[in-house]
């Protein structure tokens, strides 16, 4: 085989070698016939890269897999210096695989990673509500400062997402309203339910969610990349508890802030809806009020306050224990995030369901 | 403060260690003298910092037990963890300081915990301890804000803050540059001298080794538990395994005509 001229990657596609003995033509030449010997004259060979490496490192391939002498003598000394090193087989320690086994065997697998994940989730609520008894009952110092930070990012940071989306809540609810009721002639009737939607449902559903996907995630991002840089480790082996130290400060600030974020996106979202029904359907405030004010109780506020304190603290648990159960890789941060994110408005929205459930049997 | 002399602060009994199914090391059985600076070597994935892991309780030994002062801390009760956690300090590999906090909160958080003093007196201490690693003055910089030598030494300050009895470095040396580092052996040796603080290295840097290490305990890779332990300067001379020496004289060439040429450290 001659090879002539420059092998520089990204200049020209380095030709098959498989193509090449098959079909003939390129930069090589190659006459196949009944040889049994591969050769090279290398005379003509300009400069070269990578490419001519990748090239007789896919000859001496074909050469192996038919039965064919490779032999580079002829080629020039890096080449075959360089060849020499690509075609060494790294010694390997065979890692000894846990067997897959019958289909029982795997389900009993699943089964028990299912009841030690559920064993880590109640010890770690444990620990929380030690902690917090521990806070009550003054024996254990919190950190009030990472309390305060948290407060603050879940009250003024948190109040522009919130009001944007109660405030569309409201008008979609208002909308929808509208377009029924007006059929029935019973367009009035629209604050009763945007009122009632908003402070039962939507305002602590809807900042549950929010949150979710902006507290519960930075929690678990945050305590995961501490659990990364041996943060975690060194509250460990300084004997100080880290769920004190990270997860309560982060839990009770979110805890006390979701119900006053909850009120406000009640009213926002009422307010919204306000607009929607002094424009579409010509309604004044008075009237929008009046009608609400007719039909919807206080317990219906103090329900959706209710919801949305549970929701706070479903979040808070949720973040840090993914957080705080961050593996040790680089993607594992993403990982942990995404599921607090996922965890948190899934067991929101379980929890939404069981707490209607509740109120309907008990007629709040 | 005292032990009996007769109690090593750390004994390790027949350790075998796991991650999963798949077993790092075995059989793994030594004592750390009092006062001495012991390092454990061997080459990349040998299971050096797992080992560290495991002798500052934070993972559990799959066999074989470790004892602190003759207790093992596994099966102690929490105050006696927390007393025994107190009486050691750990420096990581980074220097795991808390992000959120400057270095002299850093410094000043487990005197918090653990002691009663006054606001006053935890911060003189605190400046103290960052003046011995020669950070003075830079108390109130987070850990972003420095290099890597500096946190190093600031986690120094962190881990000493307690006056600890046994302190563990892992890998103290690397990510610093030859100087920085020897800097950093000197600290060491000057705490022993100092303190009489026992002191257990991970490390796989040859020139911290033979110039800190009272004893060495080599973790072979291959055959999956420790092949020596000794003084540098003995295994040196008189090596007893090739791998041995191959680590201790920094070459992958066979030494004497005995089989192992396809012998290479795994990188």
């Amino acid at each position: 085989m001659h090879l002539s001229g420059d092998w520089r990657l990204g200049e020209e596609a380095p030709p098959r070698f498989g193509s090449l003995v098959e079909g003939g033509g390129g930069k090589g030449e190659a006459g196949r016939g009944e040889a049994r010997i591969l050769d090279f004259d290398a005379a003509e060979l300009g400069t070269w890269d990578s490419s001519l490496l990748a090239f007789l490192v896919q000859g001496s391939e074909y050469c192996e897999t038919h039965d064919l002498e490779f032999r580079q003598e002829n080629l020039p000394e890096p080449v075959v210096r360089l060849l020499d090193l690509a075609r060494i087989v790294p010694q390997r320690e065979v890692v000894e695989e846990p067997e897959m086994g019958s289909r029982v065997a795997r389900f009993g697998r699943k089964g028990v990673a299912a009841y030690e994940a559920v064993m880590a989730a109640v010890t770690f609520m444990g620990e929380v509500a030690g902690g917090f008894g521990g806070v009550l009952t003054r024996r254990v110092r919190m950190r009030w400062r990472d309390f305060w930070v948290v407060v603050q990012s879940n009250s003024s940071g948190a109040l522009p997402i919130v009001t944007l989306i109660a405030f569309l809540v409201g008008m979609i609810i208002s909308f929808l309203g509208a377009v029924v009721l007006q059929r029935f002639g019973a367009g009035y009737f629209v604050s009763y339910l945007v009122g009632y939607g908003m402070l039962r449902e939507m305002a602590a559903l809807m900042t549950g969610i929010i949150m979710a996907g902006r507290t519960g995630a930075a929690f678990a991002a945050e305590l995961g990349s501490m659990k990364i840089t041996e943060e975690i480790d060194a509250f460990r082996t300084l004997g100080i508890s880290p769920v004190n130290h990270l997860v309560l400060p982060r839990v009770l600030g979110l805890l006390v802030m979701m119900p006053f974020l909850t009120v406000y996106a009640a009213f926002i979202g009422i307010l919204g809806g306000l607009i929607v029904a002094m424009t579409v359907l010509d309604l004044s405030a008075t009237q929008f009020f009046g009608g609400l004010l007719m039909a919807v109780t206080l317990s219906d506020g103090l329900l959706g306050v209710f919801k949305g304190t549970v929701f706070g603290l479903i979040i808070g648990l949720a973040g840090c224990m993914k957080g705080m159960q961050t593996g040790s890789d680089a993607g594992a941060v993403g990982r942990a995030a995404t599921s607090a994110v996922v965890l948190g408005i899934t067991l929101i929205i379980v929890a939404n369901a069981v707490i209607d459930w509740l109120a309907v049997l008990l007629n709040i | 403060m005292t032990t009996d002399a007769g109690v090593p602060p750390i004994e390790v009994r027949g350790l075998t260690m796991q991650y999963g199914p798949l077993v790092v090391m075995r059989e793994l059985n030594f004592q750390v003298r009092k006062g001495e600076i012991f390092v454990i070597m061997g080459g990349s994935g040998s299971g050096k910092s797992t080992l560290m892991r495991h002798m500052i309780g934070l993972q559990k030994p799959s066999e074989g037990s470790i004892l602190f002062e003759g207790v093992d801390f596994l099966e102690a009760d929490l105050d006696a963890r927390r007393e025994i956690l107190r009486r050691m300090g750990v420096l990581y590999q980074n220097g795991a300081l808390w992000s959120g906090l400057t270095l002299a909160e850093n410094v000043a958080l487990p005197l918090e915990e653990y002691t009663d003093l006054d606001a006053e007196t935890i911060d003189e201490i605190t400046s103290l301890k960052l003046a011995l690693v020669g950070l003075k003055g830079s108390g109130a910089f987070y850990p972003s804000e420095i290099s890597g030598g500096m946190r190093k030494r600031a986690a120094l300050a962190r881990a000493t803050a307690l006056d600890p009895e046994v302190l563990f470095f892992d890998e103290p040396s690397s990510g610093l540059d030859p100087i920085t580092a020897s800097r950093l052996d000197d600290l060491i040796l000057q705490l022993r001298a100092s303190f009489g603080t026992t002191i257990v290295v991970v490390s796989h840097d040859l020139a911290s080794i033979f110039k800190i290490a009272d004893r060495v305990l080599f973790l072979d890779i291959k055959q999956k538990t420790m092949t020596a332990l000794g003084t540098p300067a003995e295994l040196r001379e008189n090596p007893p395994s090739e791998e041995v020496r191959q680590f201790l004289t920094r070459s992958s060439e066979p030494g004497s005509p005995p089989g192992s040429s396809t012998a290479r450290p795994s990188p």
